[in-house]
């Protein structure tokens, strides 16, 4: 029971990661239709800017501070100027395409430019365990979680509470009926890719010590936010956490009890169980489609 | 530019494309003739992917998937004795009838969530292929492929199988190129267009639906057949997730929906990587580069820079033509 119980702590560490990445994933798609297939790699990137900064013989908290302004600078604003917005007009797909090279760009130049190996990171939390009724769970996934869902909770008060925030939320469901009673639509979506930049780099600095900094580390957390944001329900901030912490569970309770061969499996079977019973995923609400 | 002249101009690209696509293995090494076969290879699975995207609208992330399970029937059976012809029927019957099922998660979903279903089927066959040793091998695979025999001639030296892959190739395009014509063809167009007004206008778009995959996918696994003799060796991680992804790639950057798009495409794919070659460690980060800026100049690939190029020449003559036109009547009026 213990173990258990340790397991599904450890799932839930885990899955507050993918939630954090999925939820950047979900408000890219929300207010542009941008399907970033690079988002993985988005996470990966920011702990190399802050070892990069750390190389320069800086303290920790002034390198987190650079990878967080270098994170939101490069992968928000110039992601957005560069190469989304020549491309927003024409659909969904071209722009999916470019993101897929923008992943291998980024994967590549990291191992050709820092390095193939994988790096140390210093981690915010102490590494040491916490045992608690019995049960065993590390500090790391203890800080993971809790930073995760203050960062969640903080973008849903934002969305939710703020002026700017519900004009976000209007822009994307209507940018037309929003354009007309005034919400700078244009502004709103590169705030949301601002978001996404820094979210991203809450990320990084969060799974970099557990998995160590390396420049594949994108390719199965990309591919499980993507997982995460469609089980929960793709138009749905909320989703996305309820997505990320059940995949991250059942992920790791399936590696545990069913087949570690086949743990990749149960994920995708999760995946087209929920779009082919319940497409909007288990929060969502269904998207209107005009004819 | 007279129609007539036009088709000739047309029918002399196609030879010289031919002439060269037919003389210039002779100068090449055996790598050479390796890389330019499995273009001709891509290009199948590609051709495939183009019909069921670029042609019918169904978003697609499992063409990959298929060319493995093609491969995979092609290594099992002339492994085990069997002719390639016998494993090159199985191939498509399974690719088919596989990809025929696949279509109906089409049928409830569509855009995004298709593509993310598709991309889970492509998953989960991966694992099948690297989990499941009595059948695939497992993570080792299936070495020792033999290369078949065409009416008693050996296609085991490179040359005479590059032209043997060049010559299906050109079958299927003709194919292609006789659905995309029918009124199939046109039926597939309705449905990327307008899925409602083409069911309200009677078109069975149920059918068709799961025709464009079935049909899409009996191509990549066409392409798996030819490819596993090729390489020899069949191993899970050249079908993983990458592929699908170069396959839509392929079709994307050589212009979806453009019947000359996915001979294009794959030359991007799989030509263009070999010649960055010489920039070793930094290949891939520059063809990375190039394919964005590509998508970003023309993100109708690069048939689509032709397309768009003839168009404006077109309305150009013809708008000078309207110009003329009205001039003689102006000056016969005064």
């Amino acid at each position: 029971m213990a173990d258990f119980v340790t397991l599904v702590v450890a799932g839930l560490a885990t899955g507050a990661l993918y939630a954090l990445t999925a939820i950047g994933f979900t408000l890219l798609w929300q207010t542009s239709q941008t399907i970033n297939f690079a988002q993985g790699e988005f996470v990966m990137l920011p702990a190399f800017f802050m070892l990069a900064a750390m190389n320069f013989h800086l303290p920790f908290w002034a390198a987190i501070a650079i990878g967080f302004v270098l994170s939101t600078a490069i992968l928000g604003f110039a992601f957005k100027k560069l190469l989304v917005d020549p491309m927003l007009r024409h659909g969904v797909l071209p722009l999916a395409i470019a993101t897929m090279a923008l992943s291998t760009f980024l994967k590549e130049s990291v191992k050709t430019f820092y390095s193939a190996e994988a790096s140390p990171f210093p981690s915010l939390a102490p590494d040491v365990d916490l045992h608690l009724f019995g049960v065993t769970i590390s500090w790391q996934n203890v800080a993971a979680l809790v930073v995760a869902l203050a960062a969640v909770f903080a973008l849903q008060y934002f969305l939710n509470q703020t002026l700017l925030g519900r004009q976000m939320q209007a822009a994307a469901q209507n940018p037309t009926a929003a354009r007309i009673l005034g919400v700078p639509v244009e502004r709103t979506i590169l705030y949301a890719f601002l978001i996404n930049g820094t979210l991203v780099a809450v990320a990084s600095l969060l799974i970099s010590p557990v998995y160590l900094a390396k420049f594949t580390n994108g390719e199965t957390l990309g591919l499980a936010a993507f997982v995460a944001a469609i089980v929960g329900g793709f138009n749905q901030i909320r989703g996305a956490i309820v997505g990320g912490l059940l995949l991250g569970v059942v992920d790791n309770l399936s590696a545990a009890y069913l087949s570690t061969q086949y743990r990749g499996a149960i994920p995708m079977a999760l995946l087209i169980v929920v779009i082919l019973f319940k497409p909007d995923g288990l929060l969502g609400r269904a998207e209107e489609r005009t004819v | 530019m007279s129609a007539k002249a036009q088709t000739l101009i047309g029918l002399l690209g196609l030879a010289i494309v031919a002439a060269f696509l037919i003389l210039t293995p002779l100068t090449l090494h055996r790598y050479g003739i390796y890389i330019l076969s499995e273009w001709a290879v891509m290009t199948i699975a590609a051709i495939g992917l183009n019909l069921t995207l670029g042609y019918a609208g169904q978003v697609s992330l499992a063409q990959g998937a298929f060319v493995g399970i093609g491969a995979y029937a092609a290594a099992i059976l002339t492994t085990h004795g069997w002719p390639l012809i016998a494993a090159l029927a199985l191939a498509l019957v399974l690719c088919f009838a596989i990809g025929w099922l696949l279509g109906y998660p089409a049928l409830r979903v569509q855009h995004h969530y298709l593509a993310f279903v598709t991309l889970a089927f492509s998953t989960l066959a991966f694992l099948v292929f690297r989990n499941e040793f009595w059948l695939t091998g497992g993570t080792e695979g299936i070495d020792g492929v033999p290369r078949p025999s065409i009416f008693g001639l050996s296609t085991t030296p490179d040359l005479r199988y590059y032209y043997f892959c060049l010559f299906v190739l050109v079958l299927a395009a003709l194919g292609a190129l006789g659905l995309v014509r029918s009124p199939w063809g046109r039926a597939f167009l309705a449905l990327r267009e307008n899925p409602i007004r083409a069911m309200s206008l009677g078109v069975d778009t149920r059918r068709y639906i799961l025709m464009a995959f079935a049909i899409g996918s009996t191509l990549g696994g066409l392409a798996g057949v030819l490819y596993a003799p090729l390489v020899g060796l069949v191993e899970p991680p050249a079908f993983a997730l990458t592929l699908s992804f170069d396959l839509l790639m392929m079709v994307i950057v050589g212009g979806s929906g453009y019947f000359a798009g996915p001979f294009v495409g794959a030359m991007v794919a799989v030509l263009l990587p070999e010649w960055l070659r010489f920039l070793e460690t930094y290949y891939l980060i520059l063809y990375a580069l190039l394919v964005m800026a590509l998508l970003i100049y023309s993100p109708t690939g690069l048939v689509g820079i032709v397309d768009r190029f003839v168009v404006r020449r077109r309305t150009k003559a013809a708008s000078a033509a309207r110009a003329a036109l009205s001039a003689s009547i102006e000056r016969r009026a005064s």
